[in-house]
């Protein structure tokens, strides 16, 4: 089908099965987990989400064998492209599209994809990813759960820490130390189970915004059937890593869109006003917003590039790291920002407003940023061996 | 990582290979001993390759192929530290006159672009960047009109057949060819940091005719706009190629010298400001790229994208070129290495059409603050 043909269609398509509340901007509630225990917050979300699901556009690019639509990536950024000009919301978000989908793609048994992938297109199952531990975070090839081979399955035994959402997902893909004999990074496994299985508790954790986004994960002698592992026993750092690649890209790369993406200096001129000579009346914050706004533009533009890159067959690797360094540096710039210019207003915590308090808890969340997926530093690291090929 | 056509990349190849083979910085460095800011050779050879007439319409004598492919060659000129009046002349100039079309004008983008003729803008009256504050003016007078004024950094002012100065015309902007020879204007060469000319110009009752007039009015000032979108571009494609360079020196020496008994690189203090000067520089890169490609697709967004890449540059450039000497320690603040070469050039590509602080001012006037 020629693009342009591609594109009417898809505009067409849009317009008769998006619906109209669909169509409005989303706060961090609005979005669409899927999974056994998600609860619609109302009918549309959920006709939304089961519309793009049969037609393979919750995961555009993955194959139509495993849920997904099969388009290219000129169809897909089209596809982008017509959503963006009606506003239509992601009918679905989830750790199973940005992370688990793109390594069994690459890693799965063909019995794996077509198993696990539509279930994750059309969000019935919630992932979570097991990957720290209280004492391998940066190191986490560190990592000391255990998985014994008991015949049949493996027995699972450890603790997992900062892991999002356990409480609300439905099955965790999980590193788990299987080969107690082989060095650090060659005994580890890649396993998929579900948190429903016998063993298996979570507590929530806390953080400075208030929301308690992720927990600590117990894990006591779970039975994990033995055709639940993705790859060969021991290739699990492997996996592990090429999986990191894509969180990276999904990280850097969503600075605006797990935020509000407000128009900060007209934020900052209806919070301060202008002085006499037409400018914002704050000198120093107004320095900050110019270098800021060209960096946005810059990190904007480098987006677009990449993602063009990507759309034309190409693997980002290691320059993962450099999408998720800047775009999570950027983010927190802008969130910083976004407190700033609004002066004490967006001091307030508890309040009438229904969004009362959203601009200093976007801030506090974003100082997550530059920690999960991997952080600054390691990013930097990753680097400066992978791609500027510093000595050891 | 940018995705370029089979011509575009025909180009990159190209004019990487030419000036790595007949202008290595060895040649600038000649050049400086001799004292010669001129390379008069090379318009000749650029001319030859079609670079003089990357930007113009082939209508008048050029090849077309826009100016992401001129960036392309920019970027090695500025990697090799290449002089020559290709931007000066092949994209500003080229540029103007082309934008102005017509009689006078085409006929200078055709000299421009078989290497007959350099070409340079005479714009700026302050030691900033201020396109707006213009003096130099012409009058009427009882023997015909009469231009006066005084221009400064002019690039490669005292190398060019002809100026197209900006001055005002009953205070509107308008552009206009002066032949540097004519009476009432003086030119005065100067050498400057980065070894490349730049001239003022004193203009003294110089007499015009209605025929050097080339443009006039609002049509001045979208000509001007143009001009300067497309110089700003290409001058960070250039400042990109230097800072590229400095860093690519300065990563290689990271992983051959040795202190301590280990190799510098090894120390992480290095390694995390190495990776993100690479970060810097790849957006920066991709930001330059879109500031092009938007001249090529004639966008609404060639104003913001060139400001924001000019200023970006900016930045990036300065980080580059002193993490460069920095990391290189006592050899780096040495004439015998060309750390200092690319820290002068890229010192110089800031000021040339306006440097950070001129462009983000622009930037935040534009959104209201
Ligand atoms: C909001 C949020 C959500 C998360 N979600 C998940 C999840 O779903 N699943 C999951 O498995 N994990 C998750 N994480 C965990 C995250 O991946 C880790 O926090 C992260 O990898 C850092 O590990 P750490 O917290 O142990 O810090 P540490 O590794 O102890 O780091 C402490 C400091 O030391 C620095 N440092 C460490 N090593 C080096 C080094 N070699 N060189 C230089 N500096 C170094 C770090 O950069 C950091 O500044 C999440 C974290 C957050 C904040």
């Amino acid at each position: 089908m020629d693009l342009e043909t591609f594109r009417s269609d898809a505009r067409a398509w849009l317009e008769a099965n998006c619906p109209a509340e669909m169509r409005t901007p989303m706060g961090e509630d609005d979005i669409c987990w899927g999974g056994r225990n998600f609860v619609f917050r109302s009918p549309a979300q959920k006709q939304w989400l089961h519309v793009m699901a049969e037609k393979g556009w919750t995961v555009p690019s993955w194959p139509k064998a495993y849920g997904g639509g099969g388009l290219s990536g000129d169809e897909q950024k089209i596809l982008g492209q017509e959503m963006q000009r009606i506003s239509a919301r992601p009918p679905l978000q989830s750790f199973g599209i940005w992370m688990l989908g793109p390594a069994l793609l690459h890693f799965g048994t063909e019995d794996q994809k077509r198993h696990y992938l539509p279930q994750i297109a059309r969000g019935e199952i919630r992932w979570c990813q097991g990957y720290s531990e209280p004492g391998a975070g940066s190191d986490l090839a560190g990592l000391q759960t255990k998985g014994v081979d008991t015949g049949d399955h493996f027995e699972v035994t450890g603790q997992k820490i900062w892991t999002s959402y356990a409480d609300q997902a439905d099955w965790i893909f999980c590193l788990v130390r299987t080969e107690p004999d082989e060095k650090k990074h060659t005994g580890i496994s890649f396993l998929l189970f579900d948190m429903e299985s016998e063993g298996v508790s979570t507590k929530p954790i806390k953080l400075i915004s208030g929301a308690s986004p992720f927990c600590e994960t117990f894990f006591e002698a779970v039975k994990v059937p033995k055709d639940q592992i993705v790859g060969e026993r021991g290739q699990g750092w492997t996996i592990a890593k090429y999986l990191l690649t894509h969180e990276r890209e999904m990280i850097g790369a969503s600075d605006s869109a797990l935020f509000a993406k407000s128009d900060l200096a007209q934020d900052a001129v209806t919070a301060l006003g202008l002085d006499e000579t037409g400018r914002l009346d704050d000198a120093l914050l107004r320095a900050e917003l110019g270098q800021f706004l060209v960096d946005e533009l810059c990190f904007d533009a480098h987006l677009d590039m990449t993602g063009a890159y990507m759309r034309a067959g190409h693997e980002l690797g290691a320059r993962s790291a450099e999408l998720k360094y800047l775009g999570t540096e950027l983010n927190k710039r802008r969130q910083s920002l976004r407190v700033a210019a609004g002066g004490s207003d967006n001091l307030v915590w508890e309040g009438t407003a229904n969004d009362t308090g959203q601009v200093a808890k976007d801030w506090l969340r974003s100082k997550a940023n530059t920690i999960e997926g991997g952080t600054s530093e390691v990013m930097l690291s990753i680097l400066s061996k992978a791609v500027l090929k510093m000595p050891g | 990582m940018e995705l370029l056509s089979e011509d575009q990349q025909l180009v990159a190849d190209s004019a990487a290979g030419f000036l790595r083979d007949s202008q290595p910085i060895t040649a600038f460095r000649a050049l400086r001993k001799a004292g010669d800011d001129a390379n008069s050779a090379i318009t000749a050879n650029l001319a030859e390759l079609g670079w003089m007439g990357v930007v113009l319409p082939e209508a008048i004598g050029g090849v077309g192929l826009g100016y992401r492919a001129a960036g392309l060659i920019a970027e090695e000129l500025g990697r090799n530290l290449t002089v020559s009046p290709f931007v000066s002349s092949a994209i500003i100039a080229g540029t103007a006159l082309a934008s102005i079309g017509g009689g006078g004008a085409a006929f200078w983008a055709g000299q421009i672009a078989s290497g007959q003729a350099i070409v340079a803008l005479a714009l700026e009256e302050r030691a900033k960047h201020r396109p707006d504050c213009i003096a130099t003016s012409i009058q009427a007078t009882s023997e015909g009109l009469r231009l006066s004024g005084r221009k400064g950094f002019v690039v490669d002012g005292g190398l060019a057949d002809c100026l197209l100065v900006v001055a005002k015309r009953d205070d509107a902007p308008c552009l206009l060819m002066v032949d540097p020879k004519a009476a009432g204007v003086t030119v005065t060469s100067q050498v400057m940091l980065d070894h490349r000319n730049a001239a003022t110009v004193l203009l003294e009752n110089v007499a015009v005719a209605e025929t050097d007039l080339l443009t006039h009015g609002p049509e001045a000032k979208r000509v001007l706009a143009k001009t300067l979108a497309a110089g700003r571009a290409v001058v960070a494609a250039e400042q990109l190629g230097v800072a590229k360079a400095a860093a690519d020196q300065t990563f290689e020496y990271l992983r051959t010298r040795k202190q301590f008994g280990v190799l510098i690189g090894q120390f992480q203090a290095l390694q995390h400001r190495a990776a993100d000067l690479h970060c810097e520089l790849a957006q920066t890169s991709s930001l330059i790229a879109a500031a092009l490609n938007a001249l090529d697709e004639d966008s609404p967004e060639v104003e913001t994208l060139s400001r924001a890449a000019k200023a970006k540059m900016a930045q990036v450039g300065r980080q580059a070129n002193e993490e460069a000497v920095q990391m290189h320690g006592g050899i780096g603040m040495t004439d015998e290495m060309d750390l200092g070469l690319f820290m002068k050039r890229d010192r110089a590509l800031t000021e040339y059409l306006g440097d950070a602080g001129h462009h983000t001012e622009w930037l935040l006037r534009q959104r209201g603050i």
